[in-house]
């Protein structure tokens, strides 16, 4: 659509400028204001200037969070951007299946997140749990509180339970505005059902994808809640997010310098991949 | 898209995948919900796939404790004035990206992305001290403030992919009918992006709710959501599963309830629109 240049659309912008200046812009600065400075209490601040950077960055503690952080993004989108498209594509199309399918799939979306870690916490105990009864009636030795890999494959399910379905709906969103004659078209040439995915439902959903992947590496990147809620970060250290590590700095031990600037590289990190990911795949999208 | 016949389903075992998923999906919530009709006794005595005696006590004990039911109460009226404050402040700005080029446009855009990429616990601190400034802690629009951070950019990114699918002929015809712009966006507008004003309040609705962090950090005891109550009473009153899955349960019937009456516009609204 052509656009009209009109300085006077900042206007329009000002009430969301205001929110968010509210709500984002003033608490950065507060944290851009401790990430510099240090203090011994009574309100009392000394410029410590990059200190708090170099500590964060020289602590095994934040790389070993980080690792585990970015080892548990790429599992995830590794498992539910395939997983989501396969679902999609097996959606019924037409006639009740549709809405029941919608509705119930998009369930777990819309349970708070520590409800969400309440039910697998439940779920996966081998006492009460109907998947840890089972399992050790099988005589699996699974117990997620105190076995790491446990812990890592509970909170692997959980969030591919909680969050395939975001995924789900997106694809399936972007295959059913694919216009018909494609199909018609594919069909006349004799197209196999994989060139078919290949050359006209994957590229048409590229777009759906996109938002896909990054909203949802965004979110397992800054995933808190749940792991908190099921493992506390445990066992050991082994479950130990950088949110969860933030927080526990910040409201724990109440190391303000050193938790502010966490946050700023963190923040960054989130920033940088996204913004990767952003231009690979919509450069991607511009040569073919 | 009822006559045609769109794509054709992978195999004739296509059905079983969307069966096995939902399955998946409901199993944890059938096992809470059988939790939250058992007594305490039968939960860690007996494993049993359904109640053997239901009973209704566990609700009961939420119906009756103001300091349970109050949460929930909370809850929704900090989600809905945060749904409202997100999609009132979003439509005029959506529409100011959707319609017109002004200095720094881009920027402004990909900027107010960043914020939904920002990690909630980077801000919970220093959350907790501004509003303790303005003396909002523990008060409903203080949450539902905090939610803007990341729910006014998404309104604004929804609504944006809306409305650039409404052609510009439509606006400048009104204007040359001599309708005002605020007449124009209410009378006219409005009612044709309908059902992305729906999926923008649905999405809005929906990370507000979920979300915890911030709404924990923010409130003390007046304000205090129900999913923050839950992981108090947890850890004080040793383990009440039952109450606990009770109120677990409580939690998913809002968000089933939306789905629920916004079912039709997500189909449409996710393919016309953004997200």
């Amino acid at each position: 659509m052509q656009k009209t240049w009109n300085n006077k659309a900042w206007f329009l912008v000002l009430p969301v400028l205001v929110l968010v200046a509210f709500s984002a812009v003033i608490p950065l600065m507060t944290v851009v204001n401790y990430s510099v400075q240090d203090t011994f209490g009574n309100n009392e601040f000394f410029w410590a200037g990059t200190d708090w950077f170099l500590e964060i960055l020289h602590s095994d503690r934040f790389w070993e969070a980080l690792q585990r952080n970015l080892f548990f993004s790429f599992v995830i989108l590794a498992l539910q951007i395939p997983l989501g498209i396969f679902i999609a594509l097996n959606m019924p199309k037409s006639g009740i299946g549709v809405p029941v399918c919608l509705v119930l799939m998009a369930l777990p979306l819309l349970i708070p997140w520590n409800v969400v870690g309440t039910i697998w916490q439940v779920f996966g105990r081998v006492d009460i749990g109907l998947l840890g009864y089972t399992l050790r009636a099988l005589g699996v030795d699974y117990n997620y509180v105190r076995d790491p890999l446990d812990a890592w494959i509970t909170i692997i399910v959980m969030d591919v339970w909680h969050w395939t379905s975001l995924v789900v709906l997106l694809c399936y969103a972007g295959l059913v505005s694919i216009p018909d004659a494609y199909y018609q078209a594919a069909k006349i040439d004799g197209a196999s059902r994989w060139s078919v995915f290949r050359y006209i439902q994957l590229p048409k959903m590229k777009r759906v994808l996109l938002i896909a992947v990054l909203l949802r590496f965004m979110d397992s990147f800054m995933i808190y809640t749940e792991p908190f809620v099921v493992t506390g970060g445990g066992p050991g250290n082994s479950t130990t997010f950088l949110s969860i590590d933030l927080v526990k700095m910040a409201v724990g031990q109440f190391d303000l310098g050193p938790a502010a600037a966490m946050s700023i590289i963190y923040f960054l990190i989130i920033l940088l991949l996204s913004w990767i990911f952003y231009t690979v795949m919509t450069s991607s999208d511009a040569n073919g | 898209m009822a006559e045609t016949t769109k794509f054709k389903p992978a195999g004739n075992l296509s059905w079983l995948v969307s069966t096995l998923y939902i399955l998946f999906l409901l199993l944890p919530i059938y096992w809470l919900i059988n939790m939250s009709f058992k007594e305490n006794a039968e939960i860690t005595g007996a494993f049993s796939l359904w109640p053997q005696n239901p009973t209704l006590r566990n609700y009961s004990v939420i119906f009756t404790d103001p300091s349970w039911y109050n949460g929930y109460i909370n809850s929704i009226i900090y989600v809905v004035l945060n749904t409202i404050i997100s999609v009132l402040a979003a439509l005029p700005a959506a529409y100011a990206f959707s319609r017109y080029r002004f200095l720094g446009d881009k920027h402004l855009f990909f900027w107010l992305l960043t914020n939904r990429m920002a990690p909630p616990a980077v801000f919970a601190l220093p959350f907790f001290q501004l509003y303790s400034a303005f003396g909002l802690i523990d008060t409903h629009i203080a949450v539902a403030l905090a939610h803007c951070l990341f729910n006014v950019p998404l309104a604004v990114w929804i609504l944006e992919g809306f409305m650039s699918g409404v052609p510009k002929e439509i606006d400048e015809t009104a204007y040359i009918d001599g309708y005002s712009f605020p007449r124009f966006f209410v009378k006219i507008f409005m009612p044709l992006i309908a059902s992305g004003i729906g999926v923008a309040a649905f999405f809005c609705f929906m990370f507000s709710w979920v979300e915890l962090l911030l709404a924990r950090t923010l409130t003390t005891t007046a304000a205090k959501p129900i999913s923050a109550i839950m992981t108090r009473t947890v850890s004080a009153a040793g383990m009440d599963w039952g109450v606990l899955a009770a109120a677990g349960v409580l939690t998913i019937v809002p968000g089933a309830l939306v789905i629920y009456f916004v079912r039709n516009y997500i189909a449409k609204g996710f393919a016309l629109g953004r997200v």
